[in-house]
């Protein structure tokens, strides 16, 4: 009895609580390090579950999660709340905000001590050869590349207004990922950047940080934004995040960003580390070789994953695509409209349908995910049953038409079986391209292999991306030969 | 027993058969014969229901054939082409089977009835199990008369059923056809081009040309009655006498 109760609650963490406080982050390592801070305080306060989405989307996403209640708090900056959240201009104190954000049933509330504000930066030993000190002396050098990171180009508070301000004479700046900006300006392929003035990449890469000498980006104070019910459904949790309230310096900031961004430790050491008090990273947090980054033990959980979104989209799309295919080819009518469509969702960008079928489905994670995995896999399925039906040679359609047999019986006892080698390999294709997609999908929260992608990416750790992208193409080598090895068991003998 | 009445088909413009009239004796065998394009075929496709006419009836077992009651009709008629039509992915068994399991009779009968018809066919045993891509040409023509005499049709149609084998095959299979179709008492129809075939198998010939009957009669009537000129031209044309064989000797000079 007492042994069947412990395994239960093993097995089931979060039943052992009656509450769960699901916490949210951006991503970049300093939104994942605050974002596990969050966490840890509130699991060893005892009170709630705490589910960390770690590096869950940029700013829309991550907002949107938190007003739809996907998400119940994450670490945000005033700057971004006033001017890119509550879309105004006037500079707003920690109350003022409030009383707008109560209207979303949201707060913001515990200003960690640190402000992180957009600076743009270039290297310095250019600098000091241009004389550029300022974002106005910027200005006079019309012939500086800017490589600037995508969300920055698009946000209110960002490269529109401080062009804008200073009446920067850069008409299309290249938008490129943040992640990948530091080594394009160590390159020469860019020369000016926008940067975080808490990154710890400032001086690793020698560069200068303009000064904002007409004071234009507004104080980035991090803070935290929740809804409006965690202290109140959580008292205890709300006491002991309080406290963090002041605890993280600008200087403490850049070396917890520093831990991960040049040493490739993981967030939640980082956080693990700042929590205990040990300035020093221990012997253990050093970063692991390739195998133990590679089989870390987020290994199976993210593989069952990956495995999950693969495979639930391409049984629900072998579901509705061998339908559809049968249809085209019993119909030629139909098979036109049927095929361009099919064919027009493949060319859709994947991050693009991502995007749409967030705010259609009002959710993040793996069910957009698989919506999108599902609407890919329809092509190569839907094309593949078609041509493999209209592939029968007119005589085997007649035999079975003048053997008497009814529309259905021929189609399941003849016409299917005939085009079931077109088919196979049709799901076969999809089941590849779909491995290969799916890393995709961490971009929206939905795990898998594509978190050690976009982490690596982020945060330019190589071992992390390779941890990642390794694993997603053995599976889909895997799948190619679990398929081929099916392909025995599905195509009628008589056809190989 | 089947007759059609003033049927005609025209193919975008192009008559394939002009209105035609025919009845069919039953127990004997029929055989369509013209040059290519003359509506032989297009005829016999019309009997099962493959395509439907633009005018006229087409009556089999007392009943005229429409689109609801063609598929039970097909039933009681047995139907074969050239190379057989069988389904690749089958064996040879499970394609003469297939119909008899759909319409769920006893597994026994079927086995039964299986091995009764492979030894009137002279199919070997080892042959069933196989698939057709591993079967011969004769064989799988073999296996296509057997699936059509499955269900015992009163009626049998083929369309150049002999058409794609060797010379040595096909007169081995034309005598026993010749045989089966005498001792099973069905109404044939057989299409072919080879005047020596409809010779040989007909009872009745029916010789068309351009969409059109041109005559119907035994061979004597064709031969010796001719309706026209045309009937003794194709007669001739097709009659084509073998050179002098070389002398067997000489061939081993060379």
């Amino acid at each position: 009895m007492t042994k069947a109760l412990a395994v239960l609650l093993l097995l089931l963490p979060s039943a052992l609580y009656a509450q769960t406080l699901t916490v949210g982050s951006k991503r970049f390592a300093e939104s994942r390090i605050l974002g596990e801070i969050v966490t840890q305080t509130t699991t060893a306060v005892g009170e709630a579950h705490a589910d960390h989405k770690s590096g869950l989307g940029n700013t829309g996403i991550v907002f949107a999660a938190l007003q739809s209640g996907s998400i119940d708090v994450y670490p945000e900056y005033t700057g971004t709340i006033t001017q890119e959240l509550l879309k105004t201009k006037e500079t707003l104190d920690l109350p003022a905000m409030n009383n707008r954000l109560a209207a979303l049933g949201l707060a913001a509330g515990v200003p960690l001590g640190f402000n992180d504000t957009y600076a743009l930066a270039m290297r310095d030993d250019q600098a000091q050869k241009l004389g550029i000190r300022t974002l106005s002396d910027l200005a006079k050098h019309p012939e500086l590349k800017l490589g600037l990171s995508q969300e920055f180009l698009k946000r209110a508070d960002g490269w529109p207004g401080v062009k804008a301000a200073y009446s920067l004479p850069f008409e299309s700046p290249q938008g490129l990922d943040h992640g990948l900006a530091y080594e394009a300006i160590a390159g020469g392929q860019i020369e000016v950047t926008d940067i975080y003035s808490t990154d710890s990449k400032i001086a690793k890469y020698k560069l200068r940080v303009l000064t904002d000498d007409k004071h234009y980006f507004p104080a980035y104070d991090a803070v935290l934004l929740y809804r409006k019910d965690v202290p109140t459904r959580l008292p205890r949790t709300w006491a002991a995040l309080q406290k963090l309230s002041g605890r993280i310096t600008a200087l403490q900031m850049i070396a917890l960003n520093a831990r991960v961004e040049l040493q490739g430790m993981t967030p939640p050491v980082v956080a693990a580390g700042f929590l205990s008090g040990k300035t020093a990273p221990t012997e253990a947090a050093y970063p692991p070789g390739f195998w133990a980054t590679l089989f870390a033990k987020d290994f199976w959980p993210e593989t069952r994953q990956h495995l999950f979104l693969v495979f639930v989209s391409l049984a629900l799309s072998i579901l509705v695509a061998v339908p559809l295919g049968i249809w085209a080819a019993r119909t030629p009518a139909a098979a036109q409209p049927i095929l361009s469509i099919t064919g027009l969702i493949q060319t859709i960008p994947s991050l693009a349908l991502l995007a749409f079928l967030i705010p259609l489905l009002h959710r993040i994670g793996p069910l957009p995910a698989i919506v999108a995995l599902f609407l890919y896999s329809l092509l190569p399925i839907v094309r593949n049953t078609y041509t493999g039906l209209t592939d029968i040679s007119p005589s085997l359609r007649e035999s079975a038409l003048a053997l008497g047999l009814p529309p259905l019986a021929r189609l399941r006892l003849i016409e299917l079986p005939l085009a079931a080698r077109a088919i196979f390999a049709g799901i076969k294709t999809a089941a590849v391209i779909n491995v290969g997609t799916a890393t995709i999908a961490a971009f929206i929260g939905a795990g898998g292999y594509g978190n050690r992608i976009s982490q690596g990416l982020e945060n330019n750790n190589d071992l992390l991306l390779l941890s990642g992208a390794i694993p997603a193409a053995a599976l889909a080598l895997l799948v190619q030969w679990g398929f081929d090895l099916l392909d025995k068991a599905v195509v009628p003998k008589g056809l190989r | 027993m089947i007759a059609v009445e003033n049927v005609s088909k025209t193919y975008s413009g192009q008559t394939a058969l002009a209105p035609t009239t025919l009845a069919l004796a039953p127990g004997r065998t029929t055989v369509l014969i013209g040059p290519s394009g003359c509506g032989k075929s297009t005829l016999l496709r019309l009997l099962i229901g493959l395509i439907s006419p633009d005018s006229g009836t087409v009556t089999v077992g007392g009943e005229i054939l429409t689109p609801q009651t063609v598929e039970k009709r097909r039933h009681e008629i047995g139907y074969v082409i050239q190379d057989g039509g069988l389904f690749p992915h089958l064996t040879a068994a499970q394609n003469v089977a297939l119909l008899a399991r759909f319409l769920g009779r006893s597994e026994s009968g079927v086995q039964e009835r299986i091995t009764e018809l492979s030894s009137l066919v002279q199919l070997p045993a080892d042959a069933l199990s196989r698939y057709p891509n591993n079967l011969s040409g004769g064989q799988r023509q073999r296996v296509g008369l057997m699936r059509a005499l499955m269900l015992d049709p009163p009626l049998l149609l083929l369309d150049e059923p002999l058409g794609a084998l060797d010379p040595i095959t096909r007169s081995e299979l034309q005598s026993q056809l010749k045989d089966i179709f005498a001792r099973l008492e069905k109404t044939v129809v057989l299409v072919t081009h080879d005047m020596g075939e409809a010779a040989y198998f007909g009872d009745t010939i029916v010789l068309m040309r351009a969409g059109k009957i041109v005559q119907t009669g035994t061979l004597e009537d064709l031969l010796q009655r001719p309706a026209e000129k045309y009937v003794t031209d194709f007669i001739r044309a097709q009659r084509s006498p073998l050179p002098p064989m070389p002398e067997a000797a000489s061939e081993e000079r060379n």
